[in-house]
């Protein structure tokens, strides 16, 4: 069990996150082709295998960061490689200088991640995106608490989070062209976002 | 799924590599990332234009490469965003030192990378502008959805910018051109058939033989309504309304009429279409000053058309008028 997560948890925590969207692609699709154009689980397992193609061993958290935020820009394309590489291009500012992050720290971290992604997207909660999944386990951090148990918590939080993404209405990205039409399936890209924090819970945990 | 293709996952590379042998004197194509440049690239002191979006809306945009139009394109997969990577390695390949603007379509994907590319072109003390193109009617309640799609007056847009990029516009009066182009165009499409994008190999929703798919945009996504198909006359009236009340446009304009097939519709009958939308354009007083009919800005091998109507300017028309050479678009050079 981790204490911190250092280049090494991270580094799980990817292999992890690949592997995950690599056995939920279709699922993910799926999902995409109910509300969007149906690509969401190809175009990231593309991205991240090319994450984990192009890793190596980076100095330190902000490298690692930046080299995967850089890499999901330049291989998943539609409007998931931008807001995820902006996620991961954010927390490689935040993490600058540190060589590992402890349950204080992480926080911070995350919701720059996050700020990043909103910034990008312009999307505000309720708007049936990733933004549903990714706050609740902004919120859902505990800085007191041991790390594996805060990263629990944010990672049930966000699976929450975009399980009532289900009933909402679409307002952003091409699901919104649905309008009602988009309500009664959950947000693939909310869907992909729990399962990157699920994979983070298990690095660590 | 019948196409001539070799492999869905060759099928842009393939394409764009026919087209660089097709018109070697007028475009230049880059590989990893791909873009495509014109051929006497960067012009030194005059302002580039780059547009881009996912392929199979052919020729836009790779197609409209050339003098009196623009700059680069960058092609990402079929209905798929390019990458900002893309974008960036096209904005610092033709910057002749005046600055670049920016076309991009209303699609979020599209939105996304190219102000992405623009951050990092611009953290390199590239000077970028960008002007989202939004001209698609279907859309109505622009607050609650990612905003009207650009659809059919981008290639006006990107025609009239270019005139203007080639007489020496600066960046911010291009821009400003280009916004102005922007508030004055509509659209309206509607589709007969789906259309199949090769990686997924078929068709995204099914049409009845007697049926036509209303306010569609360009990716094969459906429409506003689903109605019964009617005689072209009719069906130019259902675009031409909904075009004429939004703006709105008011007796005594002088409009640019464009006709745009959607891929599978034949020239004989965009024809057809064009002489209805012409007359109602005349019977609501309009001047038809310039007009476009053709395949422009497709969606695959989708039968089916959209209407644009474009309010002119004296300078408008002055840079339309003016020449281009591209693959796609050619007259008076």
């Amino acid at each position: 069990m981790a204490d911190a997560l250092d280049v090494a948890v991270l580094t799980e925590w990817l292999k992890r996150a690949a592997a995950t969207i690599n056995a939920r692609q279709a699922y993910l699709s799926e999902l995409d082709a109910a509300i969007g154009d149906g690509d969401h689980g190809a175009n990231l397992a593309r991205g991240f295998n090319a994450v984990i193609a192009k890793l190596g061993t980076p100095a330190d958290p902000a490298i690692l960061f930046k080299t995967v935020g850089m890499t999901l820009i330049g291989t998943v394309g539609g409007a998931s490689g931008p807001l995820y590489g902006s996620f991961f291009l954010e927390m490689a500012k935040a993490v600058q200088g540190s060589a590992a992050l402890d349950a204080a720290a992480w926080p911070r971290v995350l919701a720059a991640g996050v700020a990043g992604v909103v910034a990008r997207g312009k999307a505000e909660p309720g708007d049936k995106t990733m933004v549903d999944a990714l706050a609740p386990a902004v919120a859902a951090l505990n800085a007191a608490a041991p790390l594996a148990d805060t990263l629990a918590a944010s990672a049930a939080a966000a699976r929450q989070g975009a399980e009532a993404t289900v009933p909402m209405i679409a307002r952003k990205g091409r699901a919104s062209y649905l309008g009602e039409r988009s309500a009664g399936h959950p947000d693939p890209g909310a869907t992909s976002s729990a399962m990157l924090l699920a994979a983070l819970a298990e690095a660590a945990g | 799924m019948k196409k001539l293709i070799n492999a869905p996952d060759k099928v842009v590379d393939e394409a764009l590599a026919g087209m660089a042998a097709a018109h070697p004197g007028l475009i230049t194509l880059h590989t990893e990332p791909n873009f495509i440049v014109r051929a006497d690239a960067p012009v030194r002191g005059k302002v580039a234009l780059v547009s881009g979006g996912g392929s199979g809306h052919e020729p836009m945009h790779g197609g409209f490469v050339g003098r009196g139009m623009l700059d680069a394109a960058c092609p990402g997969a079929v209905f798929t965003s390019p990458t900002p990577d893309q974008v960036l390695a096209a904005t610092k390949a033709v910057d002749g030192g005046a600055g670049v603007l920016h076309i991009v379509k209303n699609y979020t994907g599209d939105v996304l990378n190219f102000e992405m590319a623009a951050d990092l072109a611009k953290e390199e003390g590239l000077d970028v502008g960008a002007v989202v193109i939004d001209d698609d009617v279907a859309v109505q309640d622009s607050l609650y959805t990612a905003g009207r799609r650009g659809v059919g007056g981008t290639v006006l847009a990107e025609k009239i910018c270019g005139g203007a990029a080639e007489a020496g516009a600066d960046l911010a009066s291009l821009a400003a051109l280009c916004a102005e182009v922007k508030a004055s165009v509509r659209s309206m499409g509607l589709a007969l058939t789906a259309c199949t994008v090769p990686h997924i190999g078929k068709p995204n929703f099914a049409l009845g033989e007697d049926e036509m798919e209303f306010g569609i945009g360009i990716h094969g996504e459906p429409g506003r309504k689903r109605v019964t198909l009617e005689p072209a006359d009719r069906v130019a009236e259902m675009l031409m309304a909904p075009i004429l009340a939004d703006l709105p446009f008011k007796p005594g304009d002088r409009v640019l009429l464009f006709v745009n097939g959607m891929g599978g519709t034949p020239l004989i009958e965009l024809y057809i279409v064009f002489r209805a939308a012409h007359e109602i354009a005349r019977r609501h007083g309009l001047t038809v000053a310039r007009s476009l009919v053709g395949n422009y800005i497709t969606s695959l091998e989708m039968a089916g058309t959209s209407i644009t109507l474009l309010r002119l300017t004296d300078a408008m028309i002055a840079h339309w008028d003016a020449p281009v050479l591209t693959p796609s678009l050619r007259w008076g050079a």
